[in-house]
């Protein structure tokens, strides 16, 4: 839904608990202080996403990572209802554990193996835009190079050669490890994934999954604010126009 | 009148997933001293009573927590027994 020409409007962002998320905080303060938007919770055992736009799957180590990561979560209440939300076209952004939960779910293909280095990686990298026609990039430009940090210890996406293939000639692929110059290679990835894939969406648009987390650089308080580039999308999808947060940004472009 | 069973279930990366702490356990080895080791791989074993009319029913329960929770078909495949263990009301 758009809702252009209200002044007024904001975004309705759901963020969902798991107990062991640990990053649901720090997106909710993204999009109601940072990005100025309605921003609520929504508790694993619930089963109502309290009629908002986007969910939030969060960064952490749902039911402690048991079994594989994102394997139990996927089977708490609130996911019945993300799915059914996904498959009628609904907007669901998968960070970090986000991710593994909408692998886990079946909402977006592949799987995410340990990474190779068998070392959980906490660091900035440079991801590469491979897809700017989406709605959770359309305020970056294809090919151009975010600052976003990773942290996690399961983040090599894999998947069969037959569905990489889909990725790659749909454009699903939507953001890769690369040097600081944009270059995809192998020094760049910092966990093996698969055609260092560090982000992909789903066939129909409205499902992305990344291991790096835009909610750590987002507010300008920590200098770094290319993750609010993927909140602006959003915003921007849903509520075309100038925004508030114009003014949270010292961004370097 | 219903057995318990008990089922005994293997977990396992597929064999075209490459297995880092598989690699890292078969150098660990070869530091031992221990040689004529390869192809390391590492898995889950999980055990489970399961109470069912029959031997059958059983592994039908147990085929499916597999399929739809133990094992990723994606990365892992499953194997497992099934052994009664005794009779209830």
């Amino acid at each position: 839904m758009t809702r252009r020409g209200n002044a007024e409007a904001r975004v309705k962002f759901g963020i969902v608990v798991f107990p062991g998320s640990n990053c649901d905080h720090d997106a909710y303060h993204v999009c109601k202080h940072v990005m100025k938007q309605d921003a609520v919770f929504l508790w694993h055992k619930d089963a109502d996403l309290k009629g908002v736009d986007v969910v939030i799957l969060p960064g952490g180590f749902s039911y402690g990572d048991y079994l594989r990561c994102g394997a139990i979560a996927r089977f708490s209440p609130i996911m019945k209802e993300v799915i059914r939300f996904a498959n009628d076209g609904g907007t669901v952004l998968g960070i970090c554990n986000g991710f593994q939960i909408l692998v886990e779910a079946g909402l977006l293909p592949g799987v995410l193996l340990k990474n190779a280095s068998l070392r959980f990686v906490c660091k900035f990298v440079h991801l590469r835009v491979e897809n700017d026609t989406t709605r959770f990039t359309n305020r970056t430009v294809r090919g151009e190079i975010l600052h976003i940090p990773i942290a996690h210890g399961d983040g090599n996406y894999f998947t069969d050669p037959e569905t990489l293939a889909r990725l790659e000639s749909n454009n699903q692929i939507i953001f890769r490890y690369c040097t600081v110059e944009g270059e995809v290679t192998e020094e760049a990835n910092p966990n093996g994934s698969l055609a260092n894939i560090a982000g992909i969406i789903n066939a129909t648009g409205n499902v992305l999954g990344m291991m790096p987390h835009p909610e750590r650089a987002a507010d300008p308080l920590l200098r770094h604010t290319d993750g609010q580039r993927i909140f602006k999308s959003l915003i921007d999808h849903f509520v075309p126009g100038e925004h508030a947060f114009a003014e949270t940004g010292a961004e370097r472009r | 009148m219903k057995t318990v069973y008990l089922s005994k279930i293997r977990v396992t990366l597929r064999s075209s997933i490459l297995d880092p702490q598989g690699k890292a356990v078969e150098h660990a080895i070869s530091s031992l001293g221990v040689g004529n080791i390869q192809d390391v791989r590492i898995g889950k074993y999980i055990e489970m009573k399961v109470n069912a009319a029959d031997e059958a029913a059983a592994r039908t329960a147990t085929e499916e927590v597999c399929r739809k929770l133990l094992a990723n078909p994606v990365m892992e495949d499953y194997h497992f027994e099934v052994e009664k263990l005794q009779a209830t009301e």
